[in-house]
Protein backbone atom coordinates (compact mmCIF):
# COMPACT_ATOMS: atom_id res chain seq x y z
CA UNK A 1 0.00 0.00 0.00
CA UNK A 2 2.63 2.50 0.71
CA UNK A 3 4.34 1.50 -1.97
CA UNK A 4 1.55 1.91 -4.25
CA UNK A 5 0.98 5.43 -2.22
CA UNK A 6 4.58 6.43 -3.09
CA UNK A 7 4.75 5.40 -6.68
CA UNK A 8 1.64 7.19 -7.56
CA UNK A 9 2.70 10.20 -6.03
CA UNK A 10 5.89 9.99 -7.29
CA UNK A 11 4.70 9.66 -11.07
CA UNK A 12 2.05 12.59 -10.71
CA UNK A 13 5.11 14.77 -9.41
CA UNK A 14 6.91 13.48 -11.95
CA UNK A 15 4.29 14.06 -14.96
CA UNK A 16 4.22 17.92 -13.27
CA UNK A 17 7.81 18.68 -13.67
CA UNK A 18 7.56 17.06 -16.81
CA UNK A 19 4.88 19.52 -17.91
CA UNK A 20 6.43 22.90 -16.42
CA UNK A 21 9.70 22.21 -17.62
CA UNK A 22 7.75 21.68 -21.11
CA UNK A 23 6.02 24.90 -20.76
CA UNK A 24 9.22 26.90 -19.94
CA UNK A 25 11.06 25.65 -22.75
CA UNK A 26 8.30 26.53 -24.83
CA UNK A 27 8.38 29.78 -23.17
CA UNK A 28 12.21 30.37 -24.04
CA UNK A 29 12.03 28.68 -27.38
CA UNK A 30 9.28 31.27 -27.74
CA UNK A 31 11.13 34.81 -26.31
CA UNK A 32 14.09 33.32 -27.94
CA UNK A 33 12.25 32.80 -31.96
CA UNK A 34 10.60 36.16 -30.80
CA UNK A 35 14.06 38.32 -30.50
CA UNK A 36 15.54 36.34 -33.89
CA UNK A 37 13.02 36.42 -36.26
CA UNK A 38 10.80 38.55 -38.09
CA UNK A 39 7.76 40.11 -36.53
CA UNK A 40 4.74 38.88 -39.29
CA UNK A 41 2.62 42.04 -38.72
CA UNK A 42 -0.09 40.90 -40.68
CA UNK A 43 -0.49 37.74 -39.36
CA UNK A 44 -0.58 39.29 -35.81
CA UNK A 45 -3.42 41.89 -37.01
CA UNK A 46 -5.26 38.74 -38.28
CA UNK A 47 -4.73 37.14 -35.07
CA UNK A 48 -6.03 39.98 -32.99
CA UNK A 49 -8.82 40.07 -35.26
CA UNK A 50 -9.69 36.82 -34.63
CA UNK A 51 -9.07 36.87 -30.55
CA UNK A 52 -10.43 40.44 -30.13
CA UNK A 53 -13.03 40.81 -32.83
CA UNK A 54 -14.46 37.61 -32.21
CA UNK A 55 -14.88 37.77 -28.72
CA UNK A 56 -16.64 41.28 -28.44
CA UNK A 57 -20.15 39.44 -28.43
CA UNK A 58 -19.29 37.16 -25.74
CA UNK A 59 -17.33 39.78 -23.82
CA UNK A 60 -20.14 42.41 -24.09
CA UNK A 61 -22.61 39.73 -22.24
CA UNK A 62 -20.95 38.29 -19.55
CA UNK A 63 -19.41 41.82 -18.98
CA UNK A 64 -23.12 43.39 -18.85
CA UNK A 65 -24.62 41.01 -16.81
CA UNK A 66 -22.03 40.64 -14.45
CA UNK A 67 -22.47 44.56 -14.05
CA UNK A 68 -26.66 44.15 -13.94
CA UNK A 69 -26.29 41.33 -11.30
CA UNK A 70 -24.09 42.92 -9.05
CA UNK A 71 -26.51 46.11 -8.64
CA UNK A 72 -28.98 43.66 -7.76
CA UNK A 73 -27.21 42.13 -5.38
CA UNK A 74 -25.69 45.08 -3.64
CA UNK A 75 -28.49 46.63 -3.63
CA UNK A 76 -30.18 44.39 -1.11
CA UNK A 77 -26.94 44.99 1.61
CA UNK A 78 -26.61 48.93 0.82
CA UNK A 79 -30.63 49.74 1.17
CA UNK A 80 -30.42 47.71 4.41
CA UNK A 81 -27.87 50.87 5.67
CA UNK A 82 -28.81 53.25 3.45
CA UNK A 83 -25.53 53.35 1.69
CA UNK A 84 -27.41 52.81 -1.83
CA UNK A 85 -25.23 55.74 -3.51
CA UNK A 86 -22.40 53.37 -3.05
CA UNK A 87 -23.52 50.99 -5.65
CA UNK A 88 -21.86 52.74 -8.47
CA UNK A 89 -18.55 53.22 -7.11
CA UNK A 90 -18.98 49.42 -5.98
CA UNK A 91 -19.30 48.14 -9.58
CA UNK A 92 -16.67 50.66 -10.87
CA UNK A 93 -13.90 49.21 -8.89
CA UNK A 94 -15.08 45.89 -8.56
CA UNK A 95 -15.42 45.53 -12.79
CA UNK A 96 -12.33 47.80 -13.34
CA UNK A 97 -9.94 45.80 -10.11
CA UNK A 98 -11.18 42.03 -10.52
CA UNK A 99 -14.20 41.28 -12.66
CA UNK A 100 -13.46 42.87 -15.09
CA UNK A 101 -10.02 41.27 -16.26
CA UNK A 102 -10.93 37.57 -14.60
CA UNK A 103 -13.99 37.72 -16.27
CA UNK A 104 -12.66 38.70 -19.75
CA UNK A 105 -9.45 36.09 -19.34
CA UNK A 106 -12.00 33.12 -18.54
CA UNK A 107 -13.89 33.90 -21.65
CA UNK A 108 -10.94 34.63 -24.18
CA UNK A 109 -9.74 31.06 -22.15
CA UNK A 110 -12.47 29.17 -23.81
CA UNK A 111 -12.95 30.97 -26.84
CA UNK A 112 -9.45 31.54 -27.84
CA UNK A 113 -7.30 29.85 -26.09
CA UNK A 114 -8.97 26.60 -26.96
CA UNK A 115 -9.26 27.57 -30.37
CA UNK A 116 -5.48 27.76 -30.61
CA UNK A 117 -5.25 24.18 -29.06
CA UNK A 118 -7.64 22.69 -31.19
CA UNK A 119 -6.06 24.62 -34.54
CA UNK A 120 -2.24 23.72 -33.48
CA UNK A 121 -2.64 20.38 -32.59
CA UNK A 122 -5.04 19.47 -35.59
CA UNK A 123 -1.80 21.04 -37.50
CA UNK A 124 0.57 18.93 -35.25
CA UNK A 125 -1.06 15.53 -35.90
CA UNK A 126 -1.55 16.41 -39.69
CA UNK A 127 2.16 17.31 -40.00
CA UNK A 128 1.36 20.65 -41.46
CA UNK A 129 3.39 21.92 -38.41
CA UNK A 130 6.75 19.66 -39.54
CA UNK A 131 5.69 21.02 -43.29
CA UNK A 132 6.66 24.29 -42.20
CA UNK A 133 9.83 22.59 -40.77
CA UNK A 134 11.02 21.11 -43.74
CA UNK A 135 9.78 24.14 -45.80
CA UNK A 136 12.82 25.96 -43.60
CA UNK A 137 9.59 28.06 -42.25
CA UNK A 138 10.22 28.53 -38.55
CA UNK A 139 6.63 27.55 -37.08
CA UNK A 140 7.18 29.33 -33.67
CA UNK A 141 7.56 32.28 -36.25
CA UNK A 142 4.79 31.27 -38.17
CA UNK A 143 2.05 30.08 -36.10
CA UNK A 144 2.96 30.84 -31.91
CA UNK A 145 4.54 34.92 -32.04
CA UNK A 146 1.56 36.22 -34.07
CA UNK A 147 -0.94 34.55 -31.29
CA UNK A 148 0.83 35.19 -28.13
CA UNK A 149 1.45 38.81 -29.18
CA UNK A 150 -1.68 39.21 -30.61
CA UNK A 151 -3.68 37.73 -27.45
CA UNK A 152 -1.37 40.07 -24.87
CA UNK A 153 -2.02 43.17 -26.67
CA UNK A 154 -5.57 42.74 -27.51
CA UNK A 155 -6.58 41.52 -23.73
CA UNK A 156 -6.47 44.84 -22.21
CA UNK A 157 -8.67 46.51 -24.76
CA UNK A 158 -11.22 43.60 -24.49
CA UNK A 159 -10.83 43.91 -20.40
CA UNK A 160 -11.60 48.01 -21.01
CA UNK A 161 -14.54 47.10 -22.88
CA UNK A 162 -15.85 44.71 -20.49
CA UNK A 163 -15.66 46.75 -17.45
CA UNK A 164 -17.66 49.54 -19.88
CA UNK A 165 -20.09 47.48 -20.09
CA UNK A 166 -20.15 46.09 -16.30
CA UNK A 167 -20.51 49.56 -15.33
CA UNK A 168 -23.28 50.40 -17.90
CA UNK A 169 -25.03 47.29 -16.95
CA UNK A 170 -25.19 48.04 -13.74
CA UNK A 171 -26.29 51.62 -14.93
CA UNK A 172 -29.54 50.32 -16.64
CA UNK A 173 -30.15 47.84 -14.12
CA UNK A 174 -29.96 50.51 -10.76
CA UNK A 175 -31.75 53.16 -12.79
CA UNK A 176 -34.31 51.75 -14.75
CA UNK A 177 -35.11 48.70 -12.20
CA UNK A 178 -34.08 49.87 -8.61
CA UNK A 179 -34.89 53.69 -9.35
CA UNK A 180 -31.64 55.20 -8.17
CA UNK A 181 -30.86 58.43 -9.11
CA UNK A 182 -28.35 58.47 -12.68
CA UNK A 183 -26.63 61.67 -11.29
CA UNK A 184 -26.12 59.69 -8.10
CA UNK A 185 -24.50 56.69 -9.76
CA UNK A 186 -22.13 58.31 -11.91
CA UNK A 187 -20.79 61.05 -8.92
CA UNK A 188 -19.68 58.40 -7.00
CA UNK A 189 -18.07 56.72 -9.75
CA UNK A 190 -16.31 60.04 -10.37
CA UNK A 191 -15.47 60.24 -6.90
CA UNK A 192 -14.22 57.21 -5.61
CA UNK A 193 -12.76 55.62 -9.08
CA UNK A 194 -8.98 56.37 -9.75
CA UNK A 195 -7.31 55.51 -12.37
CA UNK A 196 -4.62 53.36 -10.95
CA UNK A 197 -7.84 50.85 -10.17
CA UNK A 198 -8.34 51.11 -14.24
CA UNK A 199 -4.45 50.83 -14.79
CA UNK A 200 -4.17 47.70 -12.59
CA UNK A 201 -6.77 45.69 -14.08
CA UNK A 202 -5.46 46.29 -17.61
CA UNK A 203 -2.19 45.43 -16.29
CA UNK A 204 -3.33 42.11 -15.17
CA UNK A 205 -5.59 41.32 -18.21
CA UNK A 206 -2.41 41.77 -20.36
CA UNK A 207 -0.78 39.33 -18.11
CA UNK A 208 -3.42 36.83 -18.81
CA UNK A 209 -3.45 36.97 -22.56
CA UNK A 210 -0.09 36.20 -22.35
CA UNK A 211 -0.92 33.28 -20.18
CA UNK A 212 -3.99 32.14 -22.46
CA UNK A 213 -2.25 31.80 -25.67
CA UNK A 214 1.07 30.25 -23.94
CA UNK A 215 -0.51 27.19 -22.93
CA UNK A 216 -3.22 27.47 -25.87
CA UNK A 217 -0.02 27.69 -28.44
CA UNK A 218 1.95 24.91 -26.09
CA UNK A 219 -0.83 22.47 -25.54
CA UNK A 220 -1.62 22.36 -29.48
CA UNK A 221 2.44 22.50 -30.05
CA UNK A 222 3.14 19.46 -28.13
CA UNK A 223 0.07 17.31 -29.04
CA UNK A 224 -0.24 13.97 -29.94
CA UNK A 225 -2.78 10.67 -30.80
CA UNK A 226 -4.88 11.79 -33.73
CA UNK A 227 -8.55 13.11 -33.00
CA UNK A 228 -8.59 11.81 -29.56
CA UNK A 229 -5.38 13.51 -28.47
CA UNK A 230 -6.63 17.01 -29.99
CA UNK A 231 -9.97 17.00 -27.54
CA UNK A 232 -7.49 16.44 -24.58
CA UNK A 233 -4.85 19.19 -25.80
CA UNK A 234 -7.98 21.65 -26.31
CA UNK A 235 -9.66 20.29 -22.62
CA UNK A 236 -6.45 20.67 -21.19
CA UNK A 237 -5.70 24.15 -22.29
CA UNK A 238 -8.85 25.50 -20.98
CA UNK A 239 -8.05 24.15 -17.43
CA UNK A 240 -4.69 24.97 -16.96
CA UNK A 241 -5.02 28.23 -18.78
CA UNK A 242 -7.79 28.76 -16.56
CA UNK A 243 -6.22 27.48 -13.24
CA UNK A 244 -3.06 29.56 -14.40
CA UNK A 245 -4.76 32.75 -14.47
CA UNK A 246 -6.94 32.35 -11.44
CA UNK A 247 -3.07 32.17 -9.50
CA UNK A 248 -1.61 34.65 -11.50
CA UNK A 249 -3.86 36.54 -10.56
CA UNK A 250 -3.82 36.17 -7.00
CA UNK A 251 -0.02 37.18 -7.34
CA UNK A 252 -0.14 39.74 -9.70
CA UNK A 253 -3.28 41.31 -7.20
CA UNK A 254 -1.06 40.73 -4.46
CA UNK A 255 1.77 43.28 -6.03
CA UNK A 256 -0.68 45.51 -7.41
CA UNK A 257 -2.75 45.75 -4.35
CA UNK B 1 26.15 10.69 -51.04
CA UNK B 2 23.67 10.13 -47.57
CA UNK B 3 25.60 7.48 -45.41
CA UNK B 4 23.02 6.50 -42.46
CA UNK B 5 26.21 4.91 -40.12
CA UNK B 6 24.90 2.87 -37.20
CA UNK B 7 21.87 4.78 -36.24
CA UNK B 8 19.96 4.11 -33.55
CA UNK B 9 16.84 5.18 -32.61
CA UNK B 10 14.14 4.36 -29.91
CA UNK B 11 11.18 6.31 -28.39
CA UNK B 12 11.85 6.02 -24.69
CA UNK B 13 12.47 2.59 -23.03
CA UNK B 14 10.49 0.97 -26.41
CA UNK B 15 12.02 -1.24 -29.11
CA UNK B 16 14.79 0.10 -31.06
CA UNK B 17 12.92 1.60 -34.15
CA UNK B 18 16.50 1.80 -35.77
CA UNK B 19 18.93 -0.48 -34.00
CA UNK B 20 22.18 0.07 -36.01
CA UNK B 21 20.89 0.92 -39.27
CA UNK B 22 23.59 1.55 -41.80
CA UNK B 23 22.70 2.20 -45.29
CA UNK B 24 24.60 4.70 -48.16
CA UNK B 25 22.20 6.51 -50.03
CA UNK B 26 23.84 7.68 -53.99
CA UNK B 27 23.68 10.90 -55.53
CA UNK B 28 21.16 11.04 -58.28
CA UNK B 29 19.34 7.57 -58.03
CA UNK B 30 16.45 6.67 -56.46
CA UNK B 31 16.50 4.75 -53.76
CA UNK B 32 13.40 2.60 -52.33
CA UNK B 33 13.20 1.50 -48.90
CA UNK B 34 10.71 -1.03 -48.35
CA UNK B 35 9.07 -2.90 -45.51
CA UNK B 36 6.35 -4.02 -43.37
CA UNK B 37 3.89 -1.71 -41.81
CA UNK B 38 4.98 -0.02 -38.35
CA UNK B 39 8.60 -0.83 -38.82
CA UNK B 40 9.98 2.54 -39.38
CA UNK B 41 10.63 3.59 -42.26
CA UNK B 42 8.98 7.05 -42.19
CA UNK B 43 10.65 7.68 -38.79
CA UNK B 44 13.84 7.00 -40.55
CA UNK B 45 12.96 8.97 -43.11
CA UNK B 46 12.11 12.30 -40.52
CA UNK B 47 15.51 11.01 -38.58
CA UNK B 48 17.20 11.86 -42.09
CA UNK B 49 15.80 15.64 -42.29
CA UNK B 50 16.22 16.35 -38.72
CA UNK B 51 12.84 16.06 -37.81
CA UNK B 52 13.22 13.12 -34.98
CA UNK B 53 17.00 13.01 -33.78
CA UNK B 54 18.04 10.07 -33.56
CA UNK B 55 19.26 8.47 -30.41
CA UNK B 56 22.87 7.66 -31.47
CA UNK B 57 24.84 7.35 -34.96
CA UNK B 58 25.35 9.44 -37.61
CA UNK B 59 23.66 10.64 -40.76
CA UNK B 60 26.88 11.96 -42.91
CA UNK B 61 25.58 14.40 -46.09
CA UNK B 62 28.61 14.69 -48.28
CA UNK B 63 30.99 14.10 -45.57
CA UNK B 64 29.37 16.36 -42.93
CA UNK B 65 27.55 14.66 -40.08
CA UNK B 66 23.98 16.28 -39.50
CA UNK B 67 24.11 15.03 -35.83
CA UNK B 68 26.95 16.85 -35.00
CA UNK B 69 27.70 19.80 -37.37
CA UNK B 70 26.99 23.63 -36.24
CA UNK B 71 23.49 24.63 -36.42
CA UNK B 72 23.94 27.09 -39.29
CA UNK B 73 25.86 24.02 -41.29
CA UNK B 74 23.13 22.03 -40.52
CA UNK B 75 20.41 24.39 -41.74
CA UNK B 76 22.19 25.06 -44.89
CA UNK B 77 22.56 21.56 -45.79
CA UNK B 78 18.68 20.61 -44.70
CA UNK B 79 18.14 23.68 -47.16
CA UNK B 80 19.03 20.96 -50.01
CA UNK B 81 16.69 19.09 -48.62
CA UNK B 82 12.54 18.02 -49.64
CA UNK B 83 10.28 16.29 -48.17
CA UNK B 84 6.69 15.04 -49.48
CA UNK B 85 4.55 13.50 -46.69
CA UNK B 86 2.06 10.78 -47.07
CA UNK B 87 -0.92 12.86 -46.97
CA UNK B 88 0.68 16.14 -48.21
CA UNK B 89 0.14 17.81 -45.06
CA UNK B 90 -0.95 21.03 -47.12
CA UNK B 91 -1.95 24.24 -44.86
CA UNK B 92 -5.46 23.58 -44.54
CA UNK B 93 -6.28 27.60 -43.98
CA UNK B 94 -4.45 28.49 -47.38
CA UNK B 95 -5.44 28.27 -50.44
CA UNK B 96 -2.85 26.12 -53.36
CA UNK B 97 -1.52 29.45 -54.66
CA UNK B 98 -0.35 30.38 -51.18
CA UNK B 99 0.56 26.15 -49.96
CA UNK B 100 2.66 25.81 -53.46
CA UNK B 101 4.16 29.51 -52.82
CA UNK B 102 4.31 29.71 -48.87
CA UNK B 103 8.31 29.82 -49.41
CA UNK B 104 8.41 32.54 -51.24
CA UNK B 105 5.78 34.30 -49.71
CA UNK B 106 7.65 34.09 -46.31
CA UNK B 107 11.01 35.39 -48.34
CA UNK B 108 8.92 38.70 -48.89
CA UNK B 109 7.69 38.15 -52.32
CA UNK B 110 4.40 39.67 -53.86
CA UNK B 111 2.40 37.64 -55.63
CA UNK B 112 2.88 38.73 -58.91
CA UNK B 113 6.57 37.38 -58.32
CA UNK B 114 5.19 34.35 -57.10
CA UNK B 115 2.02 33.16 -59.45
CA UNK B 116 4.48 32.08 -62.31
CA UNK B 117 6.96 30.19 -60.85
CA UNK B 118 3.92 28.63 -59.00
CA UNK B 119 2.09 27.94 -62.29
CA UNK B 120 5.50 26.71 -63.18
CA UNK B 121 5.49 23.87 -60.66
CA UNK B 122 2.35 23.01 -61.36
CA UNK B 123 3.05 22.14 -64.84
CA UNK B 124 5.48 20.09 -63.73
CA UNK B 125 3.21 18.34 -61.42
CA UNK B 126 0.72 18.32 -64.73
CA UNK B 127 -1.94 20.16 -62.44
CA UNK B 128 -4.04 22.78 -64.55
CA UNK B 129 -3.99 27.00 -62.79
CA UNK B 130 -7.55 26.70 -62.31
CA UNK B 131 -6.93 25.10 -59.01
CA UNK B 132 -4.78 27.80 -57.61
CA UNK B 133 -7.57 29.51 -55.65
CA UNK B 134 -9.21 26.00 -54.01
CA UNK B 135 -8.72 24.82 -50.65
CA UNK B 136 -6.81 21.61 -49.55
CA UNK B 137 -10.21 20.47 -48.81
CA UNK B 138 -11.56 20.75 -52.07
CA UNK B 139 -8.97 18.28 -53.56
CA UNK B 140 -8.83 14.72 -54.23
CA UNK B 141 -5.74 12.85 -53.07
CA UNK B 142 -3.99 12.12 -55.84
CA UNK B 143 -4.37 16.24 -56.46
CA UNK B 144 -3.25 17.22 -52.81
CA UNK B 145 0.35 14.98 -53.45
CA UNK B 146 0.39 16.39 -56.42
CA UNK B 147 0.31 19.86 -55.19
CA UNK B 148 3.05 18.68 -51.87
CA UNK B 149 5.46 17.61 -54.64
CA UNK B 150 5.06 21.25 -56.43
CA UNK B 151 5.53 22.87 -53.37
CA UNK B 152 8.93 20.89 -52.31
CA UNK B 153 9.76 21.60 -55.73
CA UNK B 154 9.52 25.38 -55.32
CA UNK B 155 12.94 25.35 -52.82
CA UNK B 156 14.78 23.49 -55.41
CA UNK B 157 16.09 20.56 -53.57
CA UNK B 158 18.58 18.36 -54.75
CA UNK B 159 17.39 15.02 -52.27
CA UNK B 160 13.60 14.84 -52.27
CA UNK B 161 12.86 12.27 -49.46
CA UNK B 162 8.54 11.06 -50.63
CA UNK B 163 6.93 9.43 -47.23
CA UNK B 164 4.34 6.54 -49.10
CA UNK B 165 3.63 9.10 -51.58
CA UNK B 166 0.91 6.69 -53.12
CA UNK B 167 -0.27 5.49 -50.59
CA UNK B 168 -4.46 5.47 -50.83
CA UNK B 169 -4.27 6.02 -54.23
CA UNK B 170 -6.02 3.90 -57.28
CA UNK B 171 -3.42 2.13 -59.00
CA UNK B 172 -4.10 4.57 -62.46
CA UNK B 173 -2.91 7.33 -60.31
CA UNK B 174 -0.66 5.50 -58.44
CA UNK B 175 0.82 5.08 -61.71
CA UNK B 176 1.06 8.98 -62.37
CA UNK B 177 2.56 10.16 -59.38
CA UNK B 178 5.83 7.24 -59.90
CA UNK B 179 6.00 8.65 -63.57
CA UNK B 180 6.37 11.68 -62.05
CA UNK B 181 8.41 11.19 -59.07
CA UNK B 182 10.97 9.11 -62.12
CA UNK B 183 10.77 12.12 -64.43
CA UNK B 184 11.61 14.62 -61.72
CA UNK B 185 14.60 12.78 -60.79
CA UNK B 186 15.86 12.83 -64.18
CA UNK B 187 15.01 16.04 -65.27
CA UNK B 188 16.52 17.79 -62.28
CA UNK B 189 19.18 14.88 -61.67
CA UNK B 190 17.99 14.74 -57.90
CA UNK B 191 18.65 12.04 -55.41
CA UNK B 192 15.80 10.68 -53.81
CA UNK B 193 14.64 8.35 -50.95
CA UNK B 194 11.13 6.49 -51.49
CA UNK B 195 9.28 4.66 -48.99
CA UNK B 196 6.90 2.60 -50.25
CA UNK B 197 5.11 -0.88 -49.91
CA UNK B 198 4.59 -0.76 -53.52
CA UNK B 199 6.49 -3.48 -55.57
CA UNK B 200 5.58 -1.53 -58.67
CA UNK B 201 8.36 1.06 -57.25
CA UNK B 202 10.71 -1.56 -58.41
CA UNK B 203 10.20 -0.11 -61.92
CA UNK B 204 11.12 3.36 -61.20
CA UNK B 205 13.95 3.04 -58.27
CA UNK B 206 17.60 2.73 -59.27
CA UNK B 207 18.62 1.06 -55.43
CA UNK B 208 16.32 -1.85 -53.26
CA UNK B 209 16.61 -1.12 -49.77
CA UNK B 210 14.34 -3.32 -47.14
CA UNK B 211 14.13 -2.30 -43.50
CA UNK B 212 13.41 -4.95 -41.00
CA UNK B 213 13.73 -5.07 -37.36
CA UNK B 214 15.71 -1.52 -37.60
CA UNK B 215 18.38 -3.09 -39.87
CA UNK B 216 18.61 -2.91 -43.68
CA UNK B 217 17.98 -6.54 -44.28
CA UNK B 218 18.64 -6.04 -48.02
CA UNK B 219 20.09 -3.68 -50.15
CA UNK B 220 20.83 -3.86 -54.19
CA UNK B 221 19.75 -3.15 -57.68
CA UNK B 222 15.84 -2.72 -58.07
CA UNK B 223 16.37 -4.25 -61.51
CA UNK B 224 17.47 -7.75 -59.92
CA UNK B 225 15.46 -7.86 -56.83
CA UNK B 226 12.74 -10.50 -58.38
CA UNK B 227 15.79 -12.83 -58.68
CA UNK B 228 17.44 -12.07 -55.74
CA UNK B 229 17.59 -15.13 -53.23
CA UNK B 230 17.99 -12.64 -50.25
CA UNK B 231 15.15 -14.64 -47.68
CA UNK B 232 13.59 -11.53 -46.29
CA UNK B 233 13.50 -9.67 -49.46
CA UNK B 234 12.24 -13.41 -51.05
CA UNK B 235 9.45 -12.95 -48.67
CA UNK B 236 8.23 -9.56 -48.73
CA UNK B 237 7.53 -8.89 -52.18
CA UNK B 238 6.07 -12.04 -53.07
CA UNK B 239 4.00 -11.76 -49.77
CA UNK B 240 4.79 -14.54 -48.02
CA UNK B 241 3.05 -15.04 -44.54
CA UNK B 242 5.72 -17.24 -43.50
CA UNK B 243 9.59 -16.64 -44.09
CA UNK B 244 12.34 -15.32 -41.36
CA UNK B 245 10.27 -12.07 -41.04
CA UNK B 246 7.55 -14.02 -39.78
CA UNK B 247 10.22 -15.83 -37.19
CA UNK B 248 11.75 -13.02 -36.17
CA UNK B 249 8.52 -10.76 -35.76
CA UNK B 250 7.45 -13.87 -33.51
CA UNK B 251 10.51 -13.42 -31.39
CA UNK B 252 9.65 -9.70 -31.01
Amino acid sequence: MITWLAGSLGHTLLGLCSTMGGFALFFRDFMYALFTTRLQITKLFSQMEQVGIGSLVIVALTGTFTGAVLALQSYIGFKRYGGTELIGPLIALSMTRELGPVITGLMVTGRAGSAMAAELGTMRITEQIDALVTLNINPLQYLVIPRILASTVIMPFLTVFSMACGIIGGYIVCIYSLGLNSQQYMEGIRKYLEFSDITSGLIKSAFFGLIISWVGCYKGYVASGGARGVGLSTTQSVVMGSILMLLANYFLTSLLF
Amino acid sequence: MIQLIDLHKRFGTGRWVTDGLNLEIPDGKMTAIIGRSGEGKSVLLKQMIGLIPPTSGAINVDGVDLITAPSAQKEKILQQFGYVFQFAALLDSLNILRNIGITLFEQGKSEEEVLPIVKEKLRLVNLSDDILDKNPSELSGGMRKRVGLARTLISQPKIILYDEPTTGLDPITTRIIHELMFDMQKKFNMTSVVISHDVEIFKYADRVALLHQGKIRYCGDAKTVWESDNPYLYQFIRGLPEGPMDAETAKH
